[in-house]
């Protein structure tokens, strides 16, 4: 592990998910450290405040007790250098591929060729290489989360968080992503946190798997992933794999 | 009340109606009615001072095109559509975008502003023309009060179809309120807005022609009155049919920007969906 400081602490973290009755008690005293370069993923039963979390990481709802400290800052609305990806992939309709990527580069005030030369290269990464000028209607499910994928890596933000990205995709096409996933962040480390609720998902890529309780969310396991990387696909039937899937199986009750 | 018809359809049925048979039925629908129309000038079942014949009409536009009458009138009547339509667009776009962020404005002025709508346009002319007199400005406010509402609706309708997902995207990339308004609000409300805009844009001609009625020295709304008491009905036929090209033009702009703002809505897939995956 690099002698670096955390990129994330949430220091008895609680928040409350916003609906018409007031809120619910989504997340209840979590604390927790990511360190640079580590994926994370948390998992946890629909409704135990995942997204909840990845949307307070975000800056985008403020938590109602506790904090989060960013890159040693305490976070108050969306900071520098985060990427997200939603559980839908959130493309706007009317921009290309390439478009949808640049969005970050632009909003930031790059100028336009550097926006374009970035982007292009995470096309390539993304493996979208001649579907650069293609609108997010002409695509499928999996290659527009790629695109989100992109659009959340091309201002190469410190952190990336992930909202159960594969969530509404088939469970083929999910596998596939994930193996994707895994590639893309082994060629371009980055520390990230990935809510999911699929547990070969998470032993799959993770460092880190964080087990959250039904709400409020606690936490309830810090399992470390102990599986050798490079990783691919073909680790979900290793014993080793099993014997930790079957501990967070557990973990989540 | 809502005038949210999809532009998507309407542009995609123009471009195929052009390509394809469009334009051959159009023009044997309009030679059919103008058959029916020399027809039953020639049977006599009408006196001719209530319904000249085609021929006779287009004696008269040819004539009050030479003298001049037809582009001073003409023109006077487009610029009160063209001003009054902009101060109407201008208008209703900015309180529609404050009446869609802000709630509380919203409860306070959506009253007033369905009030206004229950008073039809009509009734309120003279008032207007008393007011401001007969010359340009009340009918420039006529042609503004009419086209507010469709477009003030349209614009609320289509900035609450920007998805609340996107805007949070604009949020955590920590984009400025102009950049949301510019490259989230704008393109996302545009083909609601549009749809709004088409209405307005031929209101604003019925609304040019209620000022001039009620008072006024140039205009096709007033060659129509001039007409009407000079029994001269092939020119009442010239500045109705004048005022029809007109409100049609300015249709077919709007459905030209359509076509050309909103290509996204309209391209055909051409990339097919099971080469990934």
């Amino acid at each position: 592990m690099l002698p670096s400081s955390p990129v994330i602490i949430t220091h008895r973290l609680s928040a409350v998910f916003p609906d018409r009755n007031g809120g619910l008690q989504a997340l209840d005293d979590l604390s927790f450290t990511v360190w640079p370069e580590e994926f994370v993923c948390v998992l946890g039963p629909s409704g135990c405040g995942k997204s909840t979390l990845l949307r307070a990481l975000a800056g985008l709802l403020p938590p109602t007790g506790g904090e989060i400290l960013y890159r040693g800052e305490r976070l108050n609305g969306p900071a520098d250098g985060i990427g997200f990806v939603f559980q839908r992939a959130n493309l706007m309709p009317w921009r290309s591929v390439i478009e949808n990527i640049t969005l970050p580069l632009e909003l930031a005030g790059l100028p336009h060729w550097e926006a374009l030369a970035r982007a292009l290269a995470m096309v390539k990464l993304v493996g979208l290489e001649g579907f650069e000028r293609a609108l997010p209607r002409d695509l499928s499910g999996g290659m527009a989360q790629r695109v989100a994928i992109g659009r959340a890596l091309v201002h190469d933000p410190a952190l990336l968080l992930l909202d159960e990205p594969f969530g509404s995709l088939d469970a083929l096409t999910r596998e596939r992503m994930g193996a994707e996933l895994l590639r893309i962040w082994q060629a371009n480390r980055k520390t990230v946190l990935m809510v999911t609720h699929s547990i070969s998902e998470a032993l799959l890529l993770a460092d880190r798997v964080l087990v959250l309780s039904p709400r409020p969310g606690k936490l309830r396991l810090d399992l470390r992933v102990t599986l050798p990387r490079p990783r691919d696909d073909d680790i979900r039937y290793t014993e080793a794999f099993g014997a930790l899937a079957r501990q967070l199986k557990g973990a989540i009750g | 009340m809502v005038h949210t018809r999809p532009p998507k359809t309407t542009s995609r049925r123009l471009g195929q109606a052009l390509l394809e048979h469009g334009a051959f039925l159009l023009v044997f629908s309009l030679g059919l009615g103008l058959m029916a129309w020399h027809i039953t000038t020639r049977l006599k079942v009408v006196p001719v001072f209530m319904l000249p014949s085609p021929g006779r009409v287009l004696a008269r536009a040819a004539q009050a095109v030479l003298d001049g009458t037809l582009l001073i009138n003409g023109l006077v009547t487009l610029g009160e559509v063209l001003s009054g339509l902009a101060l109407g667009v201008l208008a209703a776009t900015t309180l529609g975008y404050l009446l869609a962020k802000s709630r509380p404005v919203e409860r306070l002025l959506t009253p007033y502003v369905v009030a206004s709508q229950s008073i039809p346009v009509v009734a309120i002319a003279p008032l207007l023309v008393i007011w401001f007199g007969p010359g340009l400005f009340s009918k420039v406010l006529i042609c503004a009060l009419i086209v507010f509402f469709p477009v003030l609706i349209n614009t609320i309708v289509g900035m609450r179809t920007v998805p609340d997902e996107l805007r949070e995207l604009m949020r955590s990339l920590r984009a400025t309120r102009w950049q949301t308004f510019t490259l989230l609000e704008v393109p996302a409300a545009l083909p609601v807005f549009l749809g709004g805009l088409r209405v307005g844009a031929t209101l604003s001609v019925i609304g040019a022609v209620v000022g001039e009625f009620v008072g006024a020295k140039y205009g096709l709304g007033f060659l129509v009155n001039i007409g009407r008491g000079l029994y001269d009905t092939p020119l009442v036929f010239v500045a109705v049919f004048t005022l029809i090209a007109m409100a049609m033009t300015l249709y077919g702009i709007v459905v030209l920007l359509e076509y050309l703002l909103l290509g996204w809505q309209r391209r055909p897939e051409r990339i097919s969906r099971t080469d990934e995956e």
